[in-house]
């Protein structure tokens, strides 16, 4: 079973970015080498634009579950857009030991 | 030559002569001594922001904060009759800690229709009366009517909800936050309540911290990454001035502009800025239109970006210019050690697009956040070395001399015996 619209089948082998938390989000972008967040970034960053397109025909509380995979999916796009921007890494640079966790995010 | 305005007197710190315009000592900072002074002298009896009424949606809601540095822990309620009211979160049986989880040190929230100790079952209503005494004929003439629990003073301002442990201090709230506080008021802040809340331990005093964010000095460079390179040079060639700073008693303000929201050359920000339309400033299409009040950006100036304002001791807020807020919180928990809570507050996204500018303004404030942090604790490890002792201080730093003068002047008044703290005025 696929976890996006069959306008997405795409992106489908980063379905594993389909991540609900923040928290979640951003360890496996910690847990990721530079090679695999360029891929799903260089695989998602071009689709954005028709991502927004295809979630704006829903209300956002009424999300069928293939365009929630989706927002999910984009939600792991904005994480990953530092490392593949700005970084080059998937770590914040000169962060080192510090560490700084959400403790209260959007319900969807 | 200055891009922006100063005051007649030449520098926005001469403009407030009680701070002087020495090098400063950081020994407040490093000192176990100086800190246990802090505790007794500045959070226990002043004004401390705990939270906001949305977070007391219905009757019963509650939420348990820990004030490390007072070494107590309260609770608040929203009681039967609709108030908001504050208890010392402490069982008056045997002194249990009334409110929690399954750890007693982290804080918890949730509904309820009375508190019931987890240890022999007593059992308390919303108003904080004691209803209920296991095995009460056991006691010896016991009247439940001395028992309830020990409140706390509370006050809510736009919202904000805040407690002062001094039970003597009767200054009202919002005389405490004086002329700063009553200029925000209007702004909408219950219109955004889609909220991102993020915490951090940070290896440092918590006035350090403060410093670190109510000075855009270290801007350009610390942060010089965040921006392609391009828009990096431009930003370190400029340095960086406010647009004002504004001093009321302890409180401050600095007022900054902020070309990024939405930027002049789209090349100048990341191509994920470019498409969400959202960046460190948030989303470049306001959700809202805005009054602002007479607070918020003072200079009227048209580059204007943000205003962060100090309430002192430990409660900042941040108004941006694209419609959104920031609240910062600074609790510490040793001379050397804090916790940092960001909260970001937005009016709620009405379509994926705009959920997604603001998850990218949030996760923005993340990565900021990130490196501010980090940069503490190398601070805090050199300052106890005491290798220096004095430190100068420019005029965009302002802001840091009021902090520092400001919790010098609260031990000194503590030292002295003023039963309350003397509200510094200027
Ligand atoms: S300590 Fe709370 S009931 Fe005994
Ligand atoms: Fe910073």
């Amino acid at each position: 079973m696929s976890t996006l619209a069959a306008d997405f089948a795409d992106l489908e082998p980063f379905s594993e970015w389909c991540l609900e938390f923040e928290r979640e989000r951003y360890a496996k972008r910690l847990s990721s080498t530079m090679p695999e967040l360029q891929a799903f970034y260089d695989a998602a960053f071009p689709r954005l634009e028709a991502a927004m397109e295809y979630l704006d025909q829903y209300q956002l509380d009424a999300l069928p579950d293939d365009a929630k995979h989706l927002l999910w999916l984009c939600y792991s796009l904005v994480n990953v857009s530092f490392p593949a921007e700005v970084w080059r890494q998937p770590y914040v640079p000169d962060s080192g030991a510090a560490r700084i966790n959400v403790i209260v995010e959007p319900a969807v | 030559m200055p891009h922006f305005a100063k005051p007649a007197e030449g520098s926005w710190t001469e403009h407030y002569p009680q701070l002087g315009t020495g090098p400063v000592s950081y020994e407040d900072s490093i000192s176990p001594e100086h800190y246990e002074l802090e505790r007794r002298a500045i959070f226990a009896r002043t004004w401390l922001n705990v939270g906001r009424v949305e977070q007391l949606p219905r009757v019963g809601s509650y939420f348990t904060k820990e004030i490390d540095a007072a070494r107590t822990s309260i609770v608040v309620v929203r009681s039967a009759d609709d108030q908001v009211r504050a208890y010392y979160n402490m069982c008056r049986h045997r002194g249990n800690k009334l409110v929690w989880q399954d750890y007693p040190g982290e804080e918890t929230n949730g509904t309820c229709r009375q508190f019931t100790c987890k240890y022999h079952g007593w059992r308390y209503s919303l108003e904080g009366d004691l209803t209920f005494v296991q095995q009460e004929s056991e006691f010896f003439d016991l009247d439940k009517d001395d028992y309830g629990l020990a409140p706390v003073r509370v006050e809510t301002w736009e919202g904000f909800i805040f407690v002062n442990l001094d039970a003597t201090d009767t200054t009202p709230l919002r005389e405490y936050l004086g002329e700063l506080g009553r200029g925000l008021e209007g702004y909408p802040f219950d219109k955004m309540t889609q909220v991102y809340k993020y915490r951090a331990e940070v290896g440092s005093n918590w006035k350090l911290f403060i410093d670190a964010f109510t000075e855009f000095y270290h801007a350009p460079v610390l942060h010089a990454k965040q921006a392609v390179s391009a828009e990096s040079q431009k930003l370190q060639g400029f340095g960086y001035e406010a647009l004002a700073y504004k001093i009321d008693g302890p409180h401050g303000m600095v007022s900054s502009w902020g070309g990024m929201s939405p930027p002049k050359d789209l090349d100048m920000v990341k191509p994920i800025e470019r498409v969400l339309h959202s960046g460190l400033f948030g989303p470049w299409e306001r959700a809202i239109e805005i009054d602002l009040p007479p607070a918020v950006n003072p200079a009227r100036h048209r580059a204007w970006g943000i205003d962060s304002f100090l309430f002192f001791p430990n409660f900042m807020v941040l108004i941006w210019a694209p419609n959104w807020y920031l609240t910062y919180h600074y609790w510490p928990t040793s001379y050397n050690t804090h916790i940092f809570e960001g909260t970001c507050y937005f009016v709620p996204p009405r379509n994926a697009r705009e959920r997604l500018q603001q998850e990218l303004a949030a996760v923005t404030f993340k990565e900021y956040s990130l490196q501010d942090g980090n940069t503490l604790e190398a601070t805090q490890s050199m300052l106890e070395s005491r290798a220096v002792n004095e430190f100068p201080l420019g005029d965009q730093e302002i802001m840091l001399r009021l902090l520092h003068h400001t919790a010098r002047e609260y031990v000194a008044d503590y030292q002295r015996g003023a039963p309350t703290p003397v509200a510094i005025r200027s």
